[in-house]
């Protein structure tokens, strides 16, 4: 399970915990969040622009 | 990017790893100068009670248009005497003082003295025994308020705490705003300076002309945002768990509750405040970002939106009222970070006055013309292709100002 960081506000996507509010349950892999996804904390920062973090 | 004295604009790394340990010290070679004046920012909401206390003494009925009077006199005259000031931070403090919870309290303190100012406005229209002109005046008073709620809520709505997150949607009931927690965050951040965002005002569009637009649009852009959340989540539209139903749900209960209690009469006072106070707010909106534009790359993704995207103000009063709402550059380049910690950028350009000062001029739009067209203008140095020209007025104002580069 990979975790994905926002470059901006330090949110981070954790495939294990998903974002059910945003529609991921836990367990959504990174690849199958849409492409147009933004932050759900400061929405200034896209999808693609997220970093991977820790393992 | 011109590199100036002012703070990184995008810091090569980010400060604010949330496991890091936080140093609880503050930094003893920087005290915030604004730290205690920020408390100032409750007397707001305490305009009703106020104006009330005034009639009582001096028994000039007038003062319950005191919300006016705030916005159009006082505002702009303490803006112009205690004037400006550009102190940020130093960066290495900053995790620190996003950290003092003391300033988070100022904005929790906010809230409960707006609704104790809004139930006490709806006794007096009932029983206070006011004239219709008092009254008028005092739902211009309590939309004034209500109208600078929003600010409050805008601060309080950008964070990650639910507490706050609720607290936000609270201060926006009264106004009936409470879409704009989504479309702000997650609307008018993506898009802002650009043709796309309601929110964002055109160059050469007046505030008559941007109104219907962005009440309009920002709500039809809430809606779609929401709509597509719940699309994933499978929940459909009209559940308890969209934030547009709950929110809007708070509002006609706070309506309907005020009006059983102080009867009929309160009810088109209480639609007149709401008015005006979301027209605060769209007015605020209007001067935030007049007519500039961020650029398209070669991606077709818009550039991120730079300092010189936002018109700034350090007028002291104002911040202080406004929650730093005016040092909007740092504002859309970090959301989340809170209001004292923002920061004033050199390059990023400046209003000549003060946002309510700025207010007047909004509603004068051959004033607005005189003061801002050119200043815009001559902020991109006069290359009209990196403005954000209302459609309508283009040939016009390219006729005036020059064609654009190509």
């Amino acid at each position: 399970m990979a975790k994905f960081e926002c470059p901006e506000c330090g949110y981070i996507y954790d495939e294990a915990d998903g974002n059910p509010r945003e529609g991921f349950p836990a367990g959504t892999k990174w690849a199958d969040v849409p492409d147009d996804w933004n932050c759900p904390d400061c929405g200034v920062r896209d999808k693609i622009d997220f970093q991977q973090v820790g393992g | 990017m011109s590199s100036t004295a002012s703070p990184t604009f995008e810091p090569a790394e980010h400060h604010h790893d949330h496991d890091d340990p936080i140093e609880l010290n503050p930094p003893e070679s920087w005290t915030d100068p604004k730290r205690y004046a920020w408390m100032l920012a409750v007397l707001i909401p305490m305009a009703p009670f106020g104006a009330y206390i005034i009639d009582q003494l001096t028994g000039v009925g007038a003062v319950y248009w005191l919300g006016p009077l705030l916005i159009f006199v006082i505002f702009p005259g303490l803006d112009h005497l205690i004037g400006t000031d550009a102190e940020n931070p130093p960066d290495s403090i900053l995790k620190w003082l996003e950290e003092d919870r003391y300033y988070r309290r100022v904005t929790y303190a906010w809230v409960p003295v707006q609704y104790a100012g809004l139930i006490f406005g709806c006794y007096l229209w009932a029983y206070g025994g006011l004239s219709t002109v008092e009254s008028i005046g005092l739902a211009f008073t309590l939309g004034t308020v209500n109208g600078i709620a929003i600010a409050t809520a805008h601060e309080l709505g950008h964070k990650r705490e639910s507490l706050e997150r609720w607290l936000s949607k609270i201060a926006l009931a009264p106004t009936f705003y409470g879409h704009f927690y989504i479309e702000h965050n997650r609307g008018h951040h993506v898009r802002v300076s650009t043709p796309e965002d309601p929110a964002s005002s055109r160059f050469g569009e007046n505030f008559y002309a941007f109104w219907p637009r962005t009440v309009y649009g920002s709500l039809k852009s809430a809606i779609s945002i929401e709509k597509k959340r719940l699309e994933r989540t499978g929940d459909g539209f009209w559940t308890i768990k969209n934030d547009l139903v709950n929110a809007w749900l708070m509002s006609i209960v706070l309506f309907a509750g005020l009006t059983a209690v102080f009867g009929w009469v309160v009810l088109p006072y209480l639609l007149v405040q709401a008015v005006i106070g979301f027209s605060m707010l769209e007015v605020v909106n209007y001067l935030e970002h007049y007519g500039l534009l961020r650029q398209k790359k070669e991606d077709g993704r818009y550039e991120r939106c730079q300092p010189h995207h936002s018109w700034n103000s350090n007028m002291v009063a104002s911040n202080v009222f406004l929650f730093h709402l005016q040092r909007h550059s740092d504002h859309h380049a970090h959301p989340t970070r809170r209001y004292q910690s923002l920061r004033h950028y050199e390059e990023a350009p400046e209003l000549p006055e003060g946002y309510a000062t700025m207010i007047v001029y909004a509603l004068i739009p051959p004033l607005w013309r005189r003061i801002m067209d050119q200043r815009t203008v001559d902020h991109y140095g006069g290359d009209m292709s990196r403005l954000n020209i209302h459609p309508r007025k283009r040939e016009k104002i390219l006729r005036k100002y020059g064609t654009p580069a190509t």
